[in-house]
């Protein structure tokens, strides 16, 4: 793609919300902050907005880079920027794309390291669960603001495929197509025994302190880093693991002892010595609680099909054949909701090797698919030039 | 985008035409082996069908995307488990039957999930294919363009095979069309079509 860019330096915003928002638990938040970033121009008619939804640890900071540190790390990438930017599959110069940080989340969103008004001390344990219905009622409200009453489409990969789905059913005429990739109408057994795992290793870590670690000046770092190590297992396939790290030493030779013999383990560590410098253990806490939850069938006696009636969206459902996380199987259950719903539909499934990753990647494939679908998407808008 | 479709493609595919004449306005119409999706978008165009494509190849689905017509990436040869019994009004396959490893079960796939279904396929008994066969050799002509170590075709039949096999699978054919060259055949059929075309259902009378 030599001729896609980026969209260079961008800048997060935050918008404040004062009224209170109430939540699928039936707890509520009385205020709160968005951290949000949006690239390319809204329309005249409104009607080319893009909203793109983050998945487990990603944010509002879809594309581009920070030039200096106001939102982050200077120099950092958005997490997305292989797919949104000028001549990318999500082309900037033709759609208005907002990306934001959900509620509870550790980027400039409220969450639980952000001061409780009511006891000016760090929420902690005392924020409440969110949902997935609940991120997509507060991504709406940033909606409103922005002046968006539409959106050409929502997009998203894994949870924020979720959130995408959820924006058809939900909220049916303000989102006319759904891009979900690599997504799952719900979790399996096996996909929240994984969370637990990794919620486990958090809140037995000394330093949790009952998620309450803020006033003790610590983190739970080697929670954290476990939580991270097992995520990380998931999102690869066994042959990409395999292909990537083999069975490579680090010295050429056993060490015999416990230190770090084998490169996957290295790999593994590095990976997770990141994750804990910079992402909020609360805060996973409440993302892989969302997953657990997330399942739209739930309203409907488990009739996914009967979950879809509401939604008028049209959709672009992609998976990936070495997923083993969210499988194509998954995929198809929504696919096939959609047709008994004789929604429009066009799925894909990707021969790609990388496993649950493979969202975040450039493949060609996958890449020249998003990108058709979005030029019939702006062919369709009422001010796309002809 | 012009509201008239008629691509050049589309002037090529005669079996296209008949399937469009075949084909109830606002149906619901699955076509499996839909490649492009230009036969899906004709009928959407022309008889305002509610259809949907299935396909295997990587170059289909984006070719349907790029025509703007519901598509769903899935291999025929596995069954189509994905949809329900009775749910289309119309299954169509287009000059893939010959393709296709497990014949059988697809045909009775397509009344499953259709409650008709049209077929289309190069005609074996051509004369043109009996002339090559009878020289020795395994035809190569306009209809069947492969030769046989390079063809994905894999079970050649004739209109009347065709007959045979609906027969005995208590198949009704409700309409046959045989053509050579855009141009329908009436007289010898089997011996001077080149291509066949049949919508046929299930035999209710058991």
């Amino acid at each position: 793609m030599s001729e896609a860019d980026s969209v260079g330096a961008v800048e997060p915003q935050t918008m404040h919300f004062a009224q209170a928002l109430r939540l699928a638990s039936g707890a509520s938040i009385r205020a709160y902050d968005l951290a949000y970033e949006t690239y390319g121009q809204l329309d005249a008619a409104r009607s080319n907005a893009v909203l793109v939804c983050h998945a487990l640890n990603a944010s509002h900071h879809v594309a581009g880079c920070y030039a200096a540190a106001g939102g982050g790390p200077a120099g950092s990438v958005g997490w997305w920027d292989n797919m949104v930017g000028p001549g990318k599959p999500l082309d900037t110069r033709r759609f208005f794309v907002v990306g934001v940080n959900n509620l509870g989340g550790c980027f400039g969103s409220t969450g639980p390291a952000s001061s409780d008004p009511a006891t000016g001390r760090p929420y902690g344990s005392s924020f409440p669960v969110v949902t997935v219905e609940d991120w997509v009622r507060a991504q709406a409200r940033l909606a409103d603001r922005l002046g968006i009453g539409r959106f050409a489409a929502v997009m998203g990969g894994s949870l924020g495929a979720m959130q995408a789905l959820q924006w058809a059913i939900d909220f049916p005429e303000r989102v006319a197509h759904v891009i979900a990739v690599a997504a799952a109408p719900k979790l399996s057994a096996q996909n929240i025994a994984f969370n637990e795992v990794a919620r486990q290793a958090i809140m037995t870590d000394l330093d949790f302190h009952g998620g309450d670690y803020y006033g003790h000046g610590v983190v739970p770092r080697r929670g954290l880093r476990l939580a991270r190590m097992i995520g990380h297992i998931t999102y690869l396939s066994d042959d990409a693991m395999m292909d990537k790290f083999g069975r490579s030493l680090r010295n050429g030779r056993f060490g015999f002892h416990f230190d770090v013999d084998f490169e996957i383990e290295s790999y593994l560590r590095h990976q997770g010595d990141k994750f804990a410098e910079y992402f909020d253990a609360n805060t996973y806490l409440l993302i892989t609680r969302a997953l657990d939850y997330f399942d739209p069938a739930g309203r409907t006696g488990g009739d996914l099909s009967a979950a879809f009636r509401p939604a008028l969206a049209r959709f672009l459902v992609i998976s990936f054949t070495s997923d083993w996380r969210f499988s194509p199987e998954r995929s198809r259950e929504i696919v096939k909701a959609l047709l008994d719903n004789r929604r429009d539909v066009a799925y894909a499934e990707i021969e790609a090797p990388h496993g649950h990753d493979a969202f975040l990647l450039e493949d060609p494939r996958y890449h020249a698919l998003v990108r058709a679908y979005y030029e019939r998407i702006h062919a369709g808008l009422p001010g796309a030039a002809r | 985008m012009s509201a008239a479709f008629s691509p050049p493609q589309l002037e090529a595919r005669s079996d296209f035409r008949a399937i469009a004449r075949w084909v109830r306005s606002g149906a619901s119409v699955l076509d499996l082996g839909c490649g492009d999706g230009l036969l899906l978008r004709h009928l959407i165009e022309t008889k305002q069908v509610r259809g949907y494509g299935v396909e295997i190849a990587d170059a289909g689905i984006l070719a349907c995307v790029k025509n703007g017509v519901n598509v769903i990436q899935s291999d025929l040869e596995r069954g189509l488990a994905g949809f329900d019994a009775a749910s289309f009004d119309c299954v169509i396959l287009s000059q893939t039957l010959q393709a296709v490893r497990h014949t059988e079960e697809i045909v009775l796939e397509m009344l499953r999930v259709g409650r008709e279904a049209i077929v289309t396929f190069p005609n074996f008994g051509h004369w043109q294919q009996r002339l090559q066969v009878a020289a020795g050799r395994m035809p190569v002509s306009k209809a069947l363009p492969y030769q046989w170590y390079d063809t994905p075709n894999v079970h050649l039949f004739t209109i009347r095979d065709f007959e045979n096999f609906c027969h005995g699978h208590a198949i009704r054919v409700l309409e046959r069309l045989v053509l050579h060259e855009g141009r329908r055949v009436r007289f010898l059929p089997n011996l001077r079509g080149s291509l066949a075309v049949f919508r046929f259902e299930k035999w209710a009378g058991g």
